[in-house]
């Protein structure tokens, strides 16, 4: 066999190889995605929607320029092949200025029209900027705990763990935070982008669901062992059936007191999802302001293994 | 043809002491690059006092000049010798070493009776942020010039021993880079720490 | 008493887990035949002579990737404990083992070997084969004797081998290794939330061995920016050196900030100071930013050397000079540069202001550009040429296509509103192992390919070579694409459990067996190198230049002498080397007197106590940190004022010795002209030959019984 013949069969055996790998990976990606119901493709919500959006517009162009210019390096690889006589070997080929221009210039344009695209979608699609459809938002106060999520509903004078029911169709602020616990993030995937959740911080995290549902959440930070258990689920209900949940998580009387948050403050994984009827007005602020400026007065013995400065 | 070996030779080690200067000169700048992390990390906790008294509170100006002063003039004095050094005035280069020698201990005296006093009144580097950055970024320096000596007095012992030769002498001018350095450092602080603190 | 001498060690710390027993006794036992061998053979004192304290930067080199080769294996090993349990992990199957609800693994000891393969994969194995590389070839491309200071060469190794050891030595005492992630994010690694000695591991085998890279970029960029051969202008330096020398220079910048921020973290946890603690003040965000200000150049450190591997490697094999020289410098440049402003973009999510996110998202869209022009300075170079596609072309290939995606993903990801989406979920992973597999790790064995035949005297066996190439192709697309749409399904990192309905397992066993494909690629690429040995006759490096290559190293014998040259080439071109060889003007043999660097055992003591030091701090013996401090200053006294380091090789003892290799020489010649006829052996013939080695083995045993 001439050495011409053994590349061509070893170009064509590289290509079934690939073929049939591709085409299996396809086949078995595409089976087992046919009914997937979380993930940031799955939108159910304009925020999910417009990052999705942004996803896949930044892959297209992306893509439109990249397949082109790897398909090209191969072409040539292929083309210029030590076996291919019909390829004129030309070691001297010089590259003028115009080459060179083009080389810096073509990606830099690309880019140019990447960053005409980041800068107005990353203001837009700030997690501060309430989503404006013409309904006030209503505020829900997030705790990062270990390793349970406590909400607070600062309007309706509620709480829950591991669970928080929304209205659709009503933008929602989540205020996050976090007591005695390393940084988490919050991320419900169907509805929106993540963001921290800090001791002494408070970030906001805007949001709405457009869809009924339940929609699993979770920390997409590590921040101890029971990290891959800390998930909770996000109830999106009708605004009626909101009401109707409220009153009877206020009828159902079990107070967020003291000893109940220092309970729910104790690492735990998995905890079940509890309902409170009521809780301290300043829980949230005291939770806060427990990491900035003095602390005489803060019995932190807890979760200071060292013993704490005075 | 001995001749010519040794003017080889010579070439290389001319070569090799360029690239001993140039090298600590990286050297230098890897250093100066962390301190730029504590003076960061001072810059952005001094304000943390969490309830403790603030730098105004505690600094003593005066001392802090009379630290600076006394760098100051050891700076100074490393330049003499180096300059004895260079013109290979064995006794002259010992005995201006020998003052920048006192001089640092001096300094190193200083700064430690400002710690320990700190200490004393109840402000380790355990109370605040602001005192840990203070504490770790003065004591980084301290640390600085505390092998900055432990380098000058072996140097000296050598030199002592073996006399003003090249390689002790190529020692010598990098140390004393490394003093000046110090030196550009501790004014940084002086500025920074101190008077900063009463800005 | 007690407490200060041994103080926290005690026999809770010894080994009582099975991965703790298991690893104690693999490592004792593997030491223990190590000794065994070497003290059979008689060969300790060669053993310290010819290479643990030489300075010579081809045996350090090779000892760099020996090393690495070995902590590949065992990061390897990682990483498939990994894939197998999160196979095993959904909510709806039983926990199989001890403490573990899912899987096998319980949630602390997954996190821990996540921790440590990340650790072990940057700082243990890519920075090692980097640094290997950059030992055995730059001196060699530049033409120079040696680096710049040979002692702090050996001393950066030695610290590297403490940093190896340190990272695995919770093995034997303590049982546990960090459990925070590779970066150790604050608060999560200060002393409140990890009270164990995992974080304080991890903190001294990164200093340590950081302390030894900063060593390594210092002398590399001095010996190159000092010591190249005569004619040899900054443009006229081969690619390979360039990559080098900027990587270099980016380490010399960031490795200080890793070395004060290590240090602010071991304060925290060991005198409790409040840097990056929550509470008195402290800020953790501080921590993500200083860290990052590292960890972000840090790949782009590994990555610019495969650069210039892959850009030798496509100018040799297309037999054309780079296309666009000064582009793929300053594309180089441009990549190094832009890679010191970008490592916000690790942290979106923490909630900066809308304009520094634009910002650094910017900033990371910039970095492409100059990415995109070295790839078309190799597209331009392959066009017009004539390619032979050797495995080093091979591992070139492959690296365009999964670089590409990794690009790819990464521009995606730069968006900081789609970041909100992917950050922190198995996409992101999957988005680095593209680029760093992809780019750094098949940059290294293009590397190896390409130049082992500089190390050894022989070429590597292309046919093995080519099915661990396609092994590796294979593995890695099982394995990474489904971890793609896994982010894309909402999958966050380090989950060791999660719900089934979530509809992720398949995608995780198909990583698992895309591991076990991988794992077969990495058994395979060992057998290339036996496979090689065996057969060394037949693939002797008669000229020193197996692949017609361009630069200088190719002008030298295979292995080259320990002064690299006999005479200093002088440089008029960029091409110099394949000039005079297309004209037949190499320079005949000439000899001079060399200086050469005596060989040092003061790197080993040094880095010895400074494992110690680490040691102690771990363990709060304090007694001991303070023994090693003074240690290390002895040393350094010892070794800074000696001024015999150095002796002269007379221009009479390298004829002598050169005649003496042109003998070897031919002896060799001989041998590879007998073994001309034998089949380049397959993976098929290796087993059989392995086979009869054994039987013969058994053979002889019997014989001698009886």
């Amino acid at each position: 066999m001439s050495t011409q013949h053994k590349h061509k069969h070893a170009v064509a055996k590289a290509i079934l190889f690939l073929g049939v790998v591709f085409g299996g990976l396809g086949a078995y990606i595409v089976h087992f995605t046919k009914d997937i119901r979380v993930g940031p493709l799955t939108t159910k919500g304009p925020i999910a929607a417009e990052q999705a959006n942004l996803i896949y517009l930044s892959l297209g162009i992306v893509l439109a320029v990249l397949v082109p210019t790897i398909l090209l390096l191969y072409f040539f690889a292929w083309k210029y092949r030590e076996s291919n006589n019909k390829a004129v070997y030309k070691p001297g080929a010089h590259h003028g200025k115009a080459f060179v221009m083009t080389m810096w210039i073509f990606p830099t344009l690309v880019m140019l029209v990447l960053a005409f695209i980041l800068v107005p979608v990353t203001r837009r699609l700030d997690p501060r900027k309430p989503v404006n459809n013409g309904t006030a938002p209503i505020t829900i106060q997030v705790v990062a705990l270990r390793w349970k999520w406590l909400f607070l509903y600062p309007e309706q004078q509620i709480a829950t763990v591991n669970s928080v029911t929304i209205p659709k169709d009503q933008p929602v602020t989540f205020e996050l935070t976090a007591d005695e616990t390393p940084m988490s993030s919050f991320w419900i995937p169907n509805l929106g982008g993540m963001l921290y959740a800090m001791t002494g911080h408070v970030n906001r995290l805007n949001l709405m669901a457009t869809a009924i549902g339940d929609y699993s959440g979770s920390s997409a930070e590590i921040n101890g062992a029971g990290f891959a258990g800390m998930r909770f689920t996000a109830n999106v209900t009708s605004k009626q059936d909101f009401g109707k949940w409220v009153n009877q998580v206020q009828y159902k009387t079990n107070p967020l007191d003291d000893t109940a948050y220092a309970n729910l403050r104790k690492p735990s994984e998995a905890a079940p999802v509890t309902t409170y009827s009521t809780y301290a007005p300043d829980l949230y602020n005291t939770i806060i302001m427990k990491y900035m400026g003095d602390m005489s007065g803060m019995d932190m013995s807890s979760m200071n293994h060292e013993g704490h400065t005075k | 043809m001995n001749e010519q070996a040794l003017t080889h030779h010579e070439r290389l080690e001319a070569a090799a002491n360029d690239r001993v200067k140039f090298g600590f000169w990286i050297y230098l700048m890897t250093d100066l690059l962390m301190f730029s992390v504590l003076f960061a990390c001072y810059a952005v906790l001094h304000g943390n006092h969490v309830g403790s008294p603030a730098g105004r509170e505690l600094f003593s100006l005066p001392l802090a000049l009379k630290e600076t002063l006394i760098l100051l003039t050891s700076s100074f004095t490393c330049g003499i010798a180096m300059v004895a050094a260079r013109r290979g005035n064995k006794n002259m280069t010992l005995f201006w070493f020998a003052i920048t020698f006192i001089l640092g201990l001096l300094f190193l005296k200083f700064e430690l009776t400002e710690f320990r006093q700190f200490i004393l009144e109840g402000h380790t580097l355990k109370t605040n942020a602001f005192l840990s950055s203070f504490f770790v970024l003065v004591g980084t320096h301290g640390l600085h010039i505390t092998s900055g000596l432990l380098w000058m007095g072996t140097t000296m012992i050598f030199v002592m021993k073996r006399g003003l030769n090249s390689a002790l002498v190529r020692k010598l001018s990098l140390l004393s880079l490394f003093w000046h350095f110090l030196d550009i450092v501790w004014i940084f602080i002086f500025t920074i720490v101190y008077l900063g603190a009463f800005a | 008493m007690r407490h200060f001498w041994l103080g926290k060690l005690d026999s809770h710390a010894l080994p009582h887990a099975w991965f703790t027993i298991g690893g104690t006794a693999v490592f004792l036992l593997a030491a223990l035949i190590t000794v065994i061998i070497i003290t059979r053979m008689k060969r300790w004192k060669w053993l310290w002579n010819e290479w643990l304290t030489s300075v010579d930067p081809k045996k350090i080199g090779i000892m760099y990737f020996i090393v690495g080769g070995v902590m590949l294996l065992r990061g390897g090993l990682d990483a498939l404990m990994m894939w197998l349990q999160q196979a095993l992990g959904a909510s709806n199957m039983p926990g199989i083992g001890g403490e573990a609800a899912h899987g096998y693994l319980s949630s602390e000891h997954f996190q821990q070997i996540f921790t440590a393969h990340g650790n072990i994969m940057v700082f243990f194995v890519a920075m090692a084969f980097i640094f290997g590389l950059i030992n055995y070839i730059v001196p060699l491309q530049i033409g120079a004797r040696d680096l710049a200071s040979p002692f702090m060469n050996t001393l950066g190794f030695w610290l590297y081998v403490g940093g190896v050891l340190m990272v695995n030595m919770f093995f034997m005492f303590g049982g546990e290794y960090a459990a925070t992630g590779w970066l150790a994010i604050a608060p999560l690694s200060g002393k409140v939330f990890s009270p164990g000695v995992g974080v304080d591991y991890w903190i001294w085998s990164l200093q340590i061995s950081g302390v030894g890279s900063t060593l390594g970029a210092l002398n590399f960029i001095l010996t190159i920016l000092k010591m190249r051969a005569p004619g040899m202008t900054l443009s006229k330096m081969p690619l390979f050196t360039w990559g080098s020398l900027f990587s270099m220079l980016m380490a010399v910048t960031v490795f200080p900030l890793l070395t004060a921020t290590l240090f602010l973290s071991f304060f925290d946890r060991y005198l409790g100071t409040h840097f990056f603690t929550m509470t008195a003040g402290g800020d953790p965000m501080m921590y993500t930013n200083l860290i990052w200000m590292w960890g972000h150049p840090e790949v782009y450190i590994l990555m610019l050397p495969a650069f210039g591997v892959f850009s030798e490697v496509v100018a040799t094999f297309s037999r054309k000079p780079i296309a666009s020289y000064k582009s793929n410098v300053i594309g180089m440049a441009g990549v190094s540069f832009m890679a010191l402003s970008v490592w916000l973009h690790h942290f979106f999510t923490m909630g900066a202001s809308t304009d520094v996110n634009a910002f650094f998202g910017l900033m990371t869209l910039i970095v492409a550009i100059p990415t995109a022009v070295l790839f078309f300075t190799w597209i331009a170079t392959m066009r017009g040429g004539m390619i032979r596609f050797e495995t080093p072309m091979l591992w070139f290939l492959g690296f365009v296509a999964i670089f590409a995606v990794g690009g790819l993903s990464g521009l995606i990801l730069a968006f900081p509103p789609a970041d909100f989406q992917l950050h922190n979920s198995l996409f992101l992973v999957a988005h680095f192992h593209f680029n760093v597999i992809g780019g750094v790790l098949f940059g290294i064995f293009c590397g190896i390919n390409y130049w082992f035949s500089k190390f050894t005297g022989f070429k590597l066996n292309q046919r093995i070579g080519r099915q661990a190439f396609w092994c590796w192709i294979l593995g890695f697309c099982l394995s990474f694409i489904p971890m793609l749409i896994l982010g894309l399904m909402g999958a966050t990192r380090r989950l060791d459990h999660y719900d089934a309905s979530t509809g992720w397992q398949p995608f995780f066993v198909l990583m698992l067996i895309g591991g076990i494909v991988i794992a077969i690629g990495t058994v395979l690429q060992l057998v290339q190198i036996f496979a090689s040995v065996i057969q060394r006759h037949r693939l002797y490096d008669a000229t020193g230049d197996p692949w017609d290559g361009r630069s200088l190293e190719w002008g030298t014998t295979s292995p080259p002498p320990s002064y690299n040259f006999t005479v200093i080439p002088t440089v008029t071109s960029f091409d110099t080397f394949w000039e005079a060889k297309k004209n037949h003007a190499l320079p005949g043999p000439a000899y001079e007197d060399i200086v050469i660097p005596k060989n040092t055992a003061a790197g080993i003591y040094i880095a010895l106590f400074a494992f110690l030091l680490g040691f102690g701090f771990v363990w709060e013996m304090n007694w001991l940190a303070v023994v090693s401090i003074i240690g290390i200053i002895v040393v350094l006294i010892t070794r800074g004022y000696n001024e015999h380091s150095e002796y002269i090789l007379t221009a009479a003892e390298v004829e002598k010795n050169e005649e003496k290799r042109a003998e070897l020489h031919k002896k060799r010649l001989e041998q590879h002209k007998a073994a001309l006829h034998e089949e380049e052996m397959g993976l098929v013939d290796f087993m059989r030959y392995m086979l009869k080695l054994g039987m013969n083995y058994i053979r002889q045993k019997r014989r001698k019984r009886t």
